[in-house]
């Protein structure tokens, strides 16, 4: 399948709208960086090679076996990439969570451009006695006009732009899952094993966080929450939802080894919606209900009310992707 | 009016763009650097209660997550008046550490160093990690895996995981240190002060020892007379976690020292249209454009100002070295953007030191984690400094310490306004009458990106120092009459 002599299969790596944090994940595998030097060609993958624009045009569509694609797709030019990629790729994976379903910045989507700009350019220490805004089209004084890409009102997943072939979430995926995939897709290539179902979840459990966590569940009923920054001692060793503090780990997909919980943090949702789950902040609603120890509405809600910000709560990572994601419209963009 | 584009090819079309315009004589006329992307974390910040900014705002970098994390854990602080328990500052400042060690390792070797280890003249194939290996010994490659692989570990022991930790809260941290965690890290640290020596050595051997780089290091094109802020303690000596800014002049005398809560009476911010990105600049100087001098606000945030607005280091090695360099130099402050390179390495040296003194204080292994809150929230500002540069987190909160605003000033865009100048200027000393030094320009450029280590994580989300470069050059119809290109880094 290979047209530059080595028949090694072809493989990119891109980052939209990103922090960075997928590659460095990536970079992280160690030593198994040269197993994937070894079985691929990597023809695209701006951060740790030379590669241009034009030449991932020049590709013959599906030519690249496989793209790993992370970041969301937040402006004009993240969405360009992401249809050139998967008509030139055979593999396209959605890769973290942006990509899989907007991740933090997704929450972005409860907001307007205009108020997003004003929060950015209108901030306390910033002297904007005009209102400046960034333009798409700019005239500089010398004649030229200067161009940046459109700020969409919302942020899409990948998915969302463009047929996806699989899923592997995670804020980043941790380097052993991301290993254990390029072992997969090696081993598959080499006729030795069979890549999941189109549309399947890769590198991650098919359970929940709450599956993979040490700290003991006694299956205790709660009546009230707390945060954790108001909790004089965390019990060590007791489930932390137990402790009245909210831990995403029910609704949460495995895969994760529950990292966060294992250190006296909450699970924060990043590995997204566990199996079958179609709406990430409905499950974890639903899940927080059952461990509420009353049946007496107003108590209920007293209760509830000891999680400040539900929104942001049930839908940390994935806003985005989920069934409330037509959030609020913009009132205008920052077309010239 | 001719027209030279160079695109950083990491990120393709756009992603930080320079626009090279020259006049009709065909000497440069102007330069613009633009950051095309923007994600507004202020914003929808907004409605999340602060316990949760450590954990959201390590998600604006992935490159330096622990700087957010850390500056996030500060500003809650400050928001609830509360004063975390002396382990907890440790355990923080600790993780702090083996993030900086990591990050100015792979900086220096990676990215910055081959210029110097191989010569700015070596060939491009031959100007990357690798190269440098090959120089200096085989070994060497080992060291500075083992290296990242220590300030890692040190990060993930603290911070729960590899990459965004997750333990710092308001008051403190959730995770403690055990004695055989402690053993550790003190192993490790002890072997990182000898790896920053080598490392200082290595720098002593081949570039000090050549004139020519020197040469290279102290001339014009890469001098800018700009002013320098960083973090102090008490003592004026650098500090990376804690302390008050100190601003100085570009005659190095100190206009002040501000506390975080005071960031607004010293720092301000200006708004260009045709890019993302704001302009940061010293207020009671002004902006006057992208300009050096005394009455120009423009000040730079790196290793560099570090030790040009500090007195000194706090550990004894790296002090002698910071005094080493200066002597060297010429004294205080130095302008030249390429002794930004040795100047991380001393504080290479620094972090070390400071880990090995924190593995060993014997309040590390305290089960003391944590004060709780007791005032109501308000208002607070936290600082730490980002290897790339002075970070800053804002917020307001109501009662219930819900966030109501934010305001973020981050590490690598302090630089914004000298990087730009320092492109307009590498531009200005190599196009002369529309001729274009095709090879000096790319590299040059390059040189100029890679001093200030930027990362645009926060914007463009290149790694640091990642700056492979593509040149169009076109004639005054638009007509494009070549292409160069460039890469360098190989991480």
């Amino acid at each position: 399948m290979s047209d530059n002599g080595s028949g090694k299969p072809k493989f990119a790596m891109y980052w939209a709208a990103s922090c960075g944090g997928c590659e460095i994940a990536v970079l992280n595998i160690g030593e198994k960086i040269l197993d994937v030097d070894a079985a691929f060609d990597v023809v695209f993958w701006p951060v740790a090679m030379d590669a241009k624009y034009h030449d991932v045009e020049a590709m013959p569509d599906k030519s690249i076996t496989l793209t790993l694609f992370n970041g969301s797709i937040r402006n004009q030019e993240n969405e360009h990439l992401a249809k050139l990629l998967r008509q030139k790729s055979a593999i396209l994976v959605a890769f973290g969570s942006c990509a899989t379903e907007g991740c933090i910045p997704g929450m972005a989507n409860f907001s307007s451009t205009e108020e997003i700009f004003t929060a950015v350019y209108d901030t306390i220490s910033t002297h904007n006695p005009e209102g400046t805004r960034p333009k798409t089209e700019w005239m500089t004084p010398e004649g030229i006009v200067l161009t940046i890409p459109q700020f969409y009102p919302m942020i899409k997943t990948l998915d969302q732009v463009v047929d996806v072939d699989y899923f592997m979430p995670g804020c980043p995926p941790e380097s052993h899952q991301i290993a254990a995939v390029v072992d997969l897709v090696i081993q598959a290539l080499a006729g030795k094993a069979t890549l999941p179902p189109k549309g399947s979840v890769i590198g991650a459990g098919g359970s929940t966080v709450c599956d993979e966590c040490v700290r003991a569940r006694n299956v205790k009923k709660i009546d009230k929450f707390v945060r954790i920054h108001e909790v004089a001692e965390v019990d060590p060793t007791l489930c932390l939802l137990e402790q009245g503090i909210l831990c995403n780990g029910l609704a949460t997909r495995s895969g994760c080894g529950a990292l966060c919980p294992g250190v006296g943090a909450a699970c924060i949702g990043c590995y997204g919606p566990a199996a079958d789950v179609v709406d990430y902040g409905a499950r974890l609603m639903t899940a927080v209900a059952s461990v509420i120890d009353s049946r007496d509405p107003n108590e209920i809600e007293a209760i509830l009310d000891g999680i400040p910000d539900p929104a942001g709560s049930f839908y940390r990572f994935n806003l985005a992707h989920s069934l409330l994601r037509a959030g609020k419209p913009a009132v205008s963009g920052n077309k010239p | 009016m001719q027209r030279i584009t160079i695109d950083p090819i990491t990120r393709l079309e756009g992603h930080g763009k320079i626009e090279i315009l020259l006049d009709e004589v065909g000497e440069v006329a102007n330069t613009y650097f633009q950051i095309p992307e923007l994600r507004g974390f202020e914003r929808f910040c907004v409605g999340r209660p602060v316990e949760e900014m450590p954990v959201l705002t390590n998600r604006i970098c992935g490159v330096c997550p622990e700087a957010h994390h850390m500056a996030a854990a500060k500003a809650g602080d400050a928001v609830y008046g509360v004063e975390p328990t002396s382990t907890a500052k440790k355990l923080r400042e600790l993780l702090y550490m083996g993030f900086y060690f990591t990050d100015h390792t792979t900086h220096f070797y990676a990215l910055g160093g081959p210029d110097f280890v191989m010569g700015p003249d070596a060939p491009v194939a031959e100007r990357n990690i690798l190269g440098v290996i090959h120089k200096v010994g085989l070994e060497i490659g080992g060291k500075v895996i083992q290296a990242r692989k220590y300030g890692h570990t040190v990060v993930e022991m603290l911070g729960g995981r590899k990459v965004h930790p997750c333990t710092a809260i308001p008051g403190g941290v959730t995770k403690g240190l055990t004695e055989e965690e402690r053993q550790k890290i003190e192993g490790m640290g002890r072997w990182g002060i000898e790896f920053a020596q080598f490392s200082l050595q290595l720098f002593n051997d081949l570039v000090l020892g050549n004139q020519g780089y020197v040469d290279l290091i102290l001339g014009d094109v890469y001098t800018h007379r700009t002013h320098y802020i960083g973090l102090v303690d008490e003592q004026n000596r650098v500090n990376f976690y804690d302390g008050k800014v100190s601003v100085v002049d570009p005659d190095g005398q100190r206009l002040g020292k501000y506390a975080p809560a005071e960031y607004t009476d010293w720092i301000a911010e200006h708004v260009e249209p045709w890019t993302y990105l704001k302009f940061p600049y010293l207020k009671q100087v002004g902006w006057k454009g992208f300009v050096d001098g005394n009455d120009s606000g423009v000040y730079m945030a790196t290793p560099l100002s570090r030790l040009n607005a500090a007195d000194g280091m706090a550990t004894p090695l790296a002090q002698a070295e910071y005094e080493k360099f200066f002597t060297t130099l010429g004294g205080k402050p130095v302008h030249q953007r390429l002794a930004t390179h040795w100047a991380r390495l001393i504080e290479l040296l620094y972090a070390a030191e400071r880990l090995v003194e924190l593995a060993t204080d014997e309040e590390i292994t305290s089960p003391h984690l944590h004060t709780v809150p007791t005032k109501t929230p308000t208002e607070g500002v936290g600082i730490v400094e980002a290897p790339r540069g002075t970070l800053t987190h804002h917020y307001w909160t109501d009662e219930r310490g819900i966030l109501t605003k934010v305001n973020l000033i981050v590490g690598t865009t302090n630089n914004y306004a000298p990087i730009s100048m320092s492109i307009k200027k590498a531009a200005q000393s190599l196009i002369h009458e529309g001729t274009v030094i095709s090879e000096g320009l790319l590299n040059m450029v390059e040189m100029a990106f890679r001093a200030y280590d930027p990362c645009f994580g926060c914007a463009t989300h290149s790694l640091p120092g990642q700056m492979p470069l593509q040149v169009t050059i076109r004639d005054a119809d638009g007509q494009v009459v070549d292409v160069l290109s460039q890469y360098c880094g190989n991480s």
